[in-house]
């Protein structure tokens, strides 16, 4: 009977009248299950109610229009399909001056079907932001409601479009000025929240300062409001993740989110579902509970983690709020994927705490649930529990021992092969934490973990971060003479190969002041020192850098030529002799005259 | 350091609000929230200079939060909120602090007005939301059926009748019984007790049997018109109270009336200080000779010499202490006759009954030498319209009603109103 509708809805013999009716029966039978809406999928629906939409007649339009819109927002339709032929959407923007109810269908399936960038670029190209901002003041409710949903998502993580809102006005009146007023205490619940959004994406695009009062005094507080215990439980998830999202980068919002209406106490709600009380009285509770207590915990993870990125006291008090560890750790090893990323992001955020590191990280052993999160895990969370890992192994924090016993260098060094940019990064940056005064085996260990070629690999890495972690791991390597003798002795010419390749290439200032820094290490063995003196072209190098431009490389340099000469050292006088040779000393007399008095001394 | 809050009237304005009882406050120097305590809670963050520290009263749900530079920061719920007249109250503890007040007269950095909304809209949800029978829902025959209902239910039985015939409903009760109780009701009004429980029990047999506790009520009324003088049990032993059978349509308890009851007596003693007292005691005198001077002379020990009283009076002391365990000893006298005032309507702040007392002392400083001896043997006459025979009667009454009491705690478990009614008629 489907395509019977369909063909009749099709035929343009058909009366309107009947094409109307064809085209609500469809509609009633896209209310139903997800079945039907995928065997209407099936006959092709789409482009036949794209089609009643070019009829004069608004009655059959409004019809089609509200098909569409059931459509689009069940589960099983792929947005794509709205995007298949571009002069559906122009000709969509053109009917939403018909009527109130081609506006709210329309702004319904626009804010349904608009996933990421290219989608948003779409409609905005499409001129949707003119085009819906005058529904904004629609005398219907649903309509302000739909063009407001429509907002929040074309602005989502979107600068252009979140650039262009603030400055379109309605009535005379600018957008952000209707979204504050829409953030009022008396209306819906839902209007609130979504003009929250909206200003919260434009906030985050720069569109909106930080320190306008419309996010401090309007925007956060309601943001705030949403995630109290009289709000319905979805609503208080949406709140915290956009609370979270407005405040992650500016240590002000935290501080403020801090201290309004005890967020932090507040969050710790979020725990607690399902109740013992809905388990024991009400099935049905005890299913709702159930469904949202994994997105509430993950909420409030990721709300936590942005309240503690930057502040030590707001961290604090995070950590002392009710059994906040326990839960951290046990949201560690939940299995709902989301959960355990914001776990890991929350303590990522509070690692950051040296105190903290040293207390309540070693008081709950948390080092042992993030080993495990680290064991095939999917790489978004891998990124977070790397560098949570980072500052865990940092050399002041207790867990370092217990953290490198259970297998940490092989996994980091499977890391810095990873495909992923930050995997390596972090992976490399953990390595050089771990190797700052470390003891001789660990470094070893390290060495052989990483393997020569592996360095070389990571030493030639495209990216900038990982050459200098692992120089900087280098560096850390070679420290103390004992040591340095030792790993020269094993590995000193790969050193010196890949130091010259790294001198001679073409790197910026940091990179090439590590390296000498790493020269001027090798230069304070005892027996690593012959490397240099017998490599006359690293010799020509470091009295190359000497007479450099910039004072960093010339003290770096002169690091190297102070540790080679160490009078007290035996066969200082020959080593003395030769770079006399070079011509050093003039260099040197030169350099005491210098401006600079980090030079001068010495 | 300061400390902003709220503060009933009369508290310490040298401390810090909070620290007191019925005070409550947030301080600037560690962020706790003091409230009636002096130790604070943790609450919110330490403020100084520049801040701009808010305080809200929500009389609705009597909570209270604070703000800090326009962020709220907790609700918190006011504990022992008894106090209606709650004053802002700022604390000043360091000399050269300096406080700028907004009440309003500027905006506000917290939007106060977006609150108020907020609960505005939460109130009228309330009322929208609030369910509605079915039946209910027809709103034109719901108001006609609750006017009839007020119309019978006060006796107005004409006027019920014509609303009744003009808006085509009948009226549920027969006219004889409203007629009937409109009768107890007039009975009730006149202070004649044991005639209304008498024919309540005849009218409607089962009545009183299933409202125990009305029973009780309608007993204590009876025994303080007992003491009053005015219940018919009494008044006819004693028969020496014609003057206050005359105000039964009326009002039994009305100024003019020279009926004795004790609280009649406080009342002369308003009107005395309110015009002046020669010229009124000269006319009481003339109607109702010393038994009002007597009556003042009690009045008097009362606030003045309770051991004397006591020695006095044995017969009043025996009736406080022996019908109630919950002792009404003489000091708490003042306070719960001026109960008895607000229950006569007569609008009196407590100062005023205090000052009465004295200055009625002051009055009768000379009288109450001479008269004391004498005046013991006329209260006693007094009460109860002065015929010892009706004062075993009271008294008698009054043992019954005390285990009335008993039997009534037995049965239905505690009742602190019963208990609070025979507390207050017992200090007669």
């Amino acid at each position: 009977s489907v395509s019977r509708l369909l063909y009749l809805l099709q035929q343009e013999t058909s009366s309107t009248e009947l094409r109307t009716e064809c085209a609500v029966v469809l509609g009633s039978l896209a209310m139903g299950t997800e079945n039907n809406v995928k065997s209407l999928l099936d006959c092709h629906i789409i482009p036949a109610l794209l089609q009643g939409l070019l009829s004069p007649d608004l009655k059959l339009i409004e019809a089609c229009l509200r098909c569409l819109r059931t459509i689009f927002i069940s589960p099983v339709t792929s947005e794509d399909l709205l995007y298949t032929d571009a002069t559906v959407i122009s000709h969509l923007m053109a009917l939403l001056s018909r009527s109130q109810y081609t506006q709210e269908y329309i702004c319904q399936i626009f804010s349904h079907c608009c996933k990421g960038p290219d989608h948003q670029t779409i409609l905005f190209n499409h001129g949707a932001v003119q085009n819906i901002a005058r529904l904004l003041v629609s005398t219907s409710y649903k309509v302000r409601m739909q063009a407001l949903k429509c907002f929040s998502v074309l602005a989502f993580e979107n600068p252009q479009v979140s650039m262009t809102l603030v400055n379109v006005s309605v009535d005379g009146e600018l957008l952000p000025q209707i979204f504050v007023k829409m953030l009022q205490r008396d209306k819906p619940i839902e209007m609130q929240l979504t003009s929250a959004k909206c200003l919260t994406s434009m906030c985050r695009a720069g569109a909106i300062r930080t320190d306008d009062s419309c996010i401090i005094l309007k925007t956060l507080p309601c943001l705030v409001r949403m995630c109290s215990k009289e709000r319905l439980l979805e609503e208080r998830v949406e709140g915290a993740e956009t609370l979270a999202y407005l405040i992650e980068t500016d240590v002000e919002l935290q501080r403020i989110a801090s201290i309004t209406d005890h967020l932090i106490v507040m969050l710790a709600d979020y725990f607690k579902y399902p109740s013992s009380v809905s388990a024991i009285t009400d099935i049905k509770r005890l299913d709702h509970d159930l469904k949202h207590a994994h997105e509430l915990r993950q909420a409030a993870f990721k709300l936590y983690a942005s309240l503690g990125a930057n502040d030590e006291d707001i961290r604090k008090k995070i950590i002392e709020t009710e059994n906040m560890m326990d839960r951290i750790v046990n949201g560690l090893s939940e299995p709902g994927i989301k959960v355990r990323l914001a776990a890991v992001r929350c303590l990522h955020s509070l690692s950051r705490s040296v105190q903290q590191l040293r207390t309540s990280f070693q008081d709950h052993a948390v080092w042992k649930p993030l080993m495990k999160v680290l064991q095939n895990a999917p790489n978004e969370i891998l990124v977070v529990a790397s560098s949570t890992l980072c500052n865990l192994l940092l050399e002041f924090s207790p867990s370092k021992e217990p953290i490198l016993e259970s297998g940490a260098i092989e996994l980091l060094c499977s890391l810095t092969q990873s495909e992923n940019l930050a995997l390596r990064v972090n992976g490399i940056w953990a390595l050089m934490n771990m190797a700052f005064q470390a003891e001789q085996k660990i470094k070893s260990d390290i060495l052989r973990g990483l393997s020569t070629e592996q360095l070389f690999q990571l030493l030639s890495d495209s990216d900038v971060n990982v050459l200098m972690k692992t120089l900087g791991l280098l560096r850390n390597l070679l420290s103390t003479r004992p040591h340095i003798d030792h790993i020269m002795s094993t590995h000193g010419k790969q050193i010196m190969q890949a130091v010259t390749l790294i001198l001679e290439g073409e790197h910026n200032i940091e990179v090439k002041e590590q390296t000498l820094c790493i020269l001027a290490n090798i230069a304070d063995g005892t027996t690593a020192k012959e490397l240099i003196m017998t490599n006359d072209d690293i010799l020509q190098k470091i009295k190359y850098y000497m007479s450099h431009s910039n004072a960093k490389l010339q003290l770096a340099a002169m690091f190297c030529i102070s540790n080679l000469i160490w009078n007290e050292e035996e066969g200082s006088q020959e080593r003395q002799d030769k770079l006399r040779d070079m011509g050093i000393v003039d260099i040197l007399h030169k350099l005491s005259q210098s401006s600079d008095p980090n030079l001068c001394d010495k | 350091y300061m400390g902003i809050g709220l503060s009933a009237q009369g508290v310490n304005m040298n401390r810090l609000p909070g620290w007191d009882k019925h005070s409550y406050g947030y301080h600037g120097d560690d962020g706790h929230s003091f409230c009636s305590s002096g130790t604070g809670q943790p609450y919110g963050p330490t403020f100084t200079t520049g801040d701009v520290i808010g305080c809200c009263v929500n009389l609705i749900n009597n909570t209270c939060f604070y703000t800090k530079n326009g962020h709220s920061l907790e609700e918190k719920l006011i504990k022992n909120f008894l106090q209606p007249n709650l004053y802002p109250t700022v604390g000043l503890q360091t000399p050269g602090e300096v406080v700028d007040a907004n009440f309003g007269q500027h905006p506000f950095v917290f939007d106060i007005e977006d609150y108020m909304r907020e609960w505005r809209t939460k109130i009228q949800a309330q009322i929208d939301r609030f369910p509605i029978g079915d039946r209910e829902g027809e709103w034109q025959t719901m108001i006609q059926k609750m006017v009839s209902s007020y119309l019978v239910h006060h006796g107005y039985c004409a006027t019920a009748e014509a609303f009744a015939r003009s808006t085509d409903q009948t009226v549920l009760e027969e006219l004889a019984s409203i007629k009937n109780r409109q009768r107890i009701q007039k009975l009730v009004l006149a202070g004649r007790m044991g005639e209304a429980i008498e024919t309540t029990q005849q009218l409607y047999p089962s009545l009183l049997e299933r409202n125990p506790n009305l029973l009780f009520a309608l007993k204590v009324r009876q025994f303080i018109e007992m003491v009053n003088g005015t219940d018919s049990e009494v008044r006819c032993l004693g028969g020496h109270s014609p003057k206050s059978q005359d105000s039964y349509p009326v009002s039994p308890r009305s100024f003019s009336s020279p009926s004795m009851s004790p609280s009649h007596g406080m009342n002369i003693h308003n009107l005395a200080t309110g015009k002046g007292s020669s010229m009124h005691f000269s006319g009481f005198e003339s109607s109702c000779s010393n038994g009002v001077i007597s009556n003042k002379a009690h009045q008097s020990y009362c606030h003045s010499k309770h051991t004397t009283t006591s020695l006095n009076v044995p017969e009043l002391n025996n009736i406080n202490v022996s019908r109630s365990q919950q002792v009404n000893s003489y000091p708490s006298n003042d306070v719960d006759m001026e109960t008895d005032h607000y229950s006569n309507g007569v609008a009196e702040t407590s100062s005023n009954g205090f000052l009465n007392g004295s200055s009625k002392h002051d009055h009768e400083m000379e009288e109450c030498d001479t008269e004391m001896e004498v005046d013991s043997s006329q209260l006693r006459r007094q009460l109860c319209g002065g015929s010892q025979a009706a004062i075993e009667r009271m008294i008698h009454f009054g043992r019954e009603l005390q285990a009335m009491s008993e039997q009534l705690r037995r049965e239905c478990g505690k009742n602190t109103a019963n208990k609070k009614m025979l507390k207050v008629c017992f200090i007669l």
